[in-house]
């Protein structure tokens, strides 16, 4: 129920947000709203179930393609009308759920680096897949994604990236919504069990390979809706936009959040967008050589990424959530009970590592 | 997880306080002073190779128009984006240079399978989406898309031109197609099959550009013993394509789409053990070639690359790209001192441009094409010169027609007028 | 028929490359059981360096002698800056650093040299030698199979004859007691990285002329064939290595051939659930762990 709460007034902050952005700004918000929906299925999955999966991308792109298939083979039969998109996002959903089943029974019964190899090839295999079936999928050139103007009930000159940046934002707090239930109930204590110690959990009588393949399947669900909203956002899909590239985003946006925690994930999310956007105003005002300028574009940000991965997880092992934890820990007596109540509930790499 | 929300809310509130680069005026990207385009270009990436100097000799070629007073009084400015020939990127950059700069247009942004994907994104908000680099017919839709507009002859004209030339030259020889896996491929394999017919071809293969492995294809070819082969391919797997086959002892006559198929790109992949490999090689052209420097736009072109290009290297693609921002200052020009997105592109529809093509632009309010005709080219002792005839066609069934090649001077300061 | 022998000595050549880079996967993982996910992007490091020395001296083997000697000093300074910290730590993390290094490794090349493919030359002819008509096998793939070989025999009789062998053998195996024989658990680990470093730079040096060229990416795919590989032989095996690369090798060429060009990554993928499922240990393994 408190849950709830916040859910309602959170969306209901985010709403006010999108009318104070123009659309530019709206565009991100979705796209880092997009992201939250795969990252927080992921952090659950390695940080409460610690499972390493480096093949979300692949999930996303299963989430993805149906919402384009399914689009525009209703708008070419004529069916013209908002609901189409619900259908098509489920879709999504429903095919990157029975992919997550089937990698997540693959992959049950490996471990550590056994898994995240698996799931690295998995990223690499998938996108292949829409050159195999060239005919339908349009192999590396994609399909657009058709979708309708906002409702007209919105007004004339609402804009569309606003109404992408609702339809985003309605997932992630949907997706936050559910996790976090998920993460206080039984099933929750359940996966950290397993984490913890497989033989202990096994001999306290929970069924350890069905409850990793449910993690994972839970995971796959949240990256399908994320895929279905980048292809809502990108209005077309193609496998370059799936690539490795994606899943390693993904992971260092969990990691550097915050591992097992859904604030760590909105932390990461929003890291994923503004990162590159900062390094591109940072470097504009500069006087460099265009040469220099464009060498700089994508790969300073990379390199930034990967420096933080490497330093998060030697000294900050809890990403930002767990450096801002620390930091809370120091304020006055006041916030104490708050700060209390909410160490309870997320569980990081941090406490792995003190074992 | 409620001051987590409060934080997202504060943070992205400020960075939406710093907002975009607005321009003063109603016309976005025009100001008095200035005019500001953008262009998606792959920069980086397996069809960097030859294209990302384009860009450079575009600019370079705003630069010398903006040290002459630029057009009205305004500067062009000419943001380039990288999209490393990745239609997602694409996506991106696009969005971030119609929203976020607001620019005016869209100019010869690059690649079939990146700019399919960005036409409803720009249609929605009547962007003007001129001279695209690229030949797929989807940029003549004047219905469907009526503020994009094509540069170069579509792949199916230029398929049908090939096939025609084949037919003529090679008669009773095997002939086969090696085409990218995308419309480029596909409408330049339907050009050739317009002419030459379905069964003509001995083997048609395919090539994508995330799979740099095409010995296969190669192979099969080889297996087919094609004696004429008909490659629709980007620079870097012209390259590899040629270099295979020498692997496999596969000998064969290249005849190479316009589109990858630049003398100095391809000598400096394939390097000195593979020139050799280029003699011969017929390819079809709708510029000037760099090797003809007798041609006054050459001469142009080159004395503008050395003061503004910083002497980069003179090939195809620079030639090129000085052609694109020749044209477009011509619309510019067109379309009047007060500029307006509607007033560019009813200029360009009114058509009547010139310019260093060996053939006429058809821009017209039913046809967003650019040009319509291309004359063969071939390599001999290293030097790629045009040859023959100039070849017309059009998209469908209609025959390929021969006429003298265009050619109009260049205006004495290399300013439209 | 022609094709097919085209495939097969295509599929060795391609599957040596993938043998010796999986070779260096299981130095790495014999000494300290991890997987090193950053062995592509060393290897692309020392190419690069190998590139800016030979096009600086002229000479090809130049930059071969510098790339494998600065394979193996990169290799020493990656284990000693970075992967000791995570060495006792759960297996996760020397994952997630591997990866972090990976992209910063990739965005650093790319800011130094930019993101353009360099196409890089083959010291020895790839245009293939013809044995009665048939095309067999060029010079540059008789190189790569020897070097492979070379390599392969050198660090087995490191591992087999030598004193230093014995001592990375104890040391992967029981970090503790060998401390107490006297072996300098530390110094045996970053040797072994650096070997590794030093195969690793062997491996993309060969590989890179039959791609589109240099490119701070060009080594992700070749990791994912190698990884299958070193799997499919067995991680504790070197031998193993080697078989898993070859069959590899073989069952890209192959699929890519008869099948689909596009068909590749997910033949690759078979392969490894298929090992995966039926033998997990791979092909040459020992004794199984008991489950309990």
């Amino acid at each position: 129920m408190r849950n709830l709460g916040i859910a309602a007034v959170s969306a209901a902050l985010l709403l006010a947000l999108t009318y104070l952005l123009d659309p530019f700004r709206d565009y991100q918000l979705a796209t880092a709203a997009a992201y939250l929906c795969a990252a927080a299925g992921l952090t659950v999955l390695i940080g409460v179930n610690g499972q390493l999966s480096l093949g979300h991308g692949a999930l996303m792109a299963f989430g993805a393609y149906p919402v384009a298939l399914v689009q525009n083979e209703l708008a070419d039969r004529g069916v013209s009308a908002q609901w189409t998109l619900a259908v098509s996002v489920l879709a999504g959903v429903a095919a990157a759920t029975a992919l997550g089943a089937v990698v997540g029974v693959a992959a049950a019964r490996l471990h550590g680096p056994y898994l995240a190899g698996l799931t690295l090839v998995v990223a690499v295999a998938v996108p292949s897949l829409a050159t195999l079936f060239g005919g339908v999928l349009h192999g590396d050139q994609g399909l657009s994604v058709y979708l309708l103007p906002p409702p007209a009930a919105l007004g004339p000159d609402f804009p569309f990236e606003r109404w992408q940046a609702w339809l985003a934002l309605a997932a992630a707090v949907l997706t936050m919504l559910l996790l976090a239930n998920l993460m206080r109930s039984r099933f929750g204590r359940t996966l950290r069990a397993v984490r913890d110690d497989e033989v202990a959990a096994r001999l306290a009588g929970i069924p350890v390979a069905r409850t990793r393949v449910l993690a994972f399947v839970v995971s796959a669900a949240c990256a399908g809706l994320s895929g279905a909203m980048f292809a809502i956002l990108a209005q077309s899909v193609s496998p370059s936009a799936f690539a490795l590239t994606l899943s390693l985003n993904l992971l260092l946006a969990v990691v550097v959040g915050g591992l097992g925690s859904l604030a760590g994930a909105v932390w990461g999310s929003l890291l994923l967008v503004l990162l590159p956007w900062l390094v591109d105003t940072f470097t504009a005002d500069l006087t460099l050589s265009p040469d220099l300028r464009q060498r700089l574009a994508g790969n300073l940000p990379l390199a930034i990424f990967g420096l933080l991965l490497v330093v998060v997880m030697i000294a900050a092992p809890g990403g930002v959530q767990g450096l801002l934890k620390g930091v809370l820990k120091h304020v006055p007596q006041v916030l104490a009970p708050a700060v209390r109540g909410r160490r309870r509930s997320a569980g990081g790499l941090d406490d792995r590592l003190q074992r | 997880m409620v001051a987590a929300g409060l934080l997202v809310a504060s943070m992205t509130a400020c960075s939406g306080d710093s907002g975009g680069g607005s321009s003063g005026g109603s016309v976005p990207g025009v100001t008095d002073t200035e005019i500001v385009v953008g262009t998606h270009q792959p920069l980086t990436g397996p069809a960097a190779a030859g294209y990302s100097k384009i860009s450079a000799a575009t600019k370079a070629y705003f630069d010398y128009v903006n040290a002459n007073g630029g057009v009205f009084g305004r500067k062009i400015t000419y943001k380039v984006m990288d999209d490393g020939y990745n239609p997602a990127n694409t996506q991106q950059v696009v969005r971030q240079l119609v929203l976020q700069d607001k620019v005016f247009a869209i100019l010869n942004g690059l690649g079939t399978p990146t700019h399919t994907g960005v036409l409803d994104f720009l249609n929605t908000n009547k962007v003007p989406d001129l001279f695209v680099a690229s030949g797929s017919r989807t940029w003549n839709q004047p219905d469907k898309y009526p503020n994009t507009f094509g540069f170069q002859p579509d792949y199916t004209i230029e398929g049908k031109i090939i096939a025609n030339y084949v037919k003529a030259n090679f008669a009773g020889k095997k002939v086969c197609v090696f085409g990218q896996h995308d419309d480029f491929g596909a409408d330049g394999l339907k050009g050739v099959q317009t002419v030459l017919g379905e069964d003509a071809i001995a083997s048609s293969q395919t090539y994508d550009v995330t799979n740099t492995n095409v010995a296969p294809a190669i192979g099969a070819f080889k297996a087919a013993g094609c004696q004429v082969t008909i490659s629709f391919t980007v620079p870097a797997f012209t390259a590899l394509a040629m270099g295979t086959a020498a692997q496999i002892g596969f000998h064969t006559q290249w005849v190479v789409s316009n589109v990858g198929s630049d003398y100095p790109t391809l000598a400096g992949l394939l390097k000195s053990a593979g020139t050799p490999l280029l003699e011969g090689m017929l390819s079809p052209g709708y510029l000037p070639s760099v090797f003809d420097t007798a041609n006054p736009w050459i001469a142009l072109f080159s004395r503008l690359n050395q003061e503004y290009n910083g002497n980069a290297a003179l090939d195809g693609n620079v030639i090129y790209g000085f052609a694109v921002g020749y044209l477009f200052v011509q619309a510019l020009k067109a379309a009047g001192k007060d500029l307006t997105r509607q007033g560019i592109v009813d200029a360009v529809e009114k058509g009547g441009f010139t310019g260093p093509g060996v053939s006429q632009f058809r821009f017209s309010p039913d046809d967003h094409s650019g040009y319509g005709g291309m004359q063969m080219a071939q390599v001999k002792g290293g030097k790629q010169l045009a040859f023959g005839p100039l070849y017309t066609t059009d998209d469908g069934t209609g025959p390929v027609t021969e006429s003298t090649p265009l050619q109009e001077a260049p205006p004495t300061n290399g300013i439209p007028a | 028929m022609d094709r097919f022998v085209f495939l097969t000595v295509d599929g060795l050549s391609r599957g040596a490359v993938y043998a010796a880079f999986a070779l260096a996967l299981v130095l790495i993982w014999r000494g300290t059981r991890i997987i090193n996910f950053a062995q592509g992007v060393m290897a692309v490091v020392t190419a690069y360096l190998a590139y800016s020395i030979s096009n600086a001296t002229g000479s090809y083997w130049v930059g071969f002698i510098v790339a494998l000697a600065s394979g193996l000093v990169l290799g020493a300074v990656v284990e000693l800056a970075v992967m000791r910290r995570v060495e006792h730590a759960p297996p996760l993390n020397a994952v997630i650093v591997a990866l972090g290094l990976v992209l910063f490794g990739q965005g650093v090349l790319g800011m130094i040299y930019g993101n353009q493919y360099r196409p890089a030359e083959a010291p020895f002819s790839r245009v293939a030698m013809t044995v009665a008509g048939v095309p067999v096998v060029s010079r540059y793939d008789l190189f790569v199979f020897g070097a492979v070989l070379v390599l392969m025999l050198a660090v087995a009789a490191l591992f087999t004859r030598t004193a230093t062998g014995l001592r990375m053998r104890a040391a992967a195996f029981e970090p503790m007691v060998s401390r107490l024989l006297g072996v300098n658990v530390a110094r045996t680990l970053t040797l072994g990285w650096a070997l590794a470093g030093l195969v690793g730079a062997l491996a993309g040096l060969l590989v890179l002329p039959t791609g589109l060229g240099l490119h701070p990416t060009a080594m992700d795919l070749v990791f994912v064939s190698a990884f299958t590989a070193a799997v499919v032989g067995g991680l504790d095996s070197p031998a193993g290595a080697v078989v898993g690369g070859l069959v590899v090798g073989l069952v890209l060429s192959y699929v890519g051939g008869y099948v689909d060009s596009a068909a590749t990554p997910l033949a690759v993928l078979g392969l490894l659930v298929a090992v995966l499922l039926v033998r997990p240990g791979g092909l040459f393994s020992g004794t199984t762990a008991r489950r309990v």
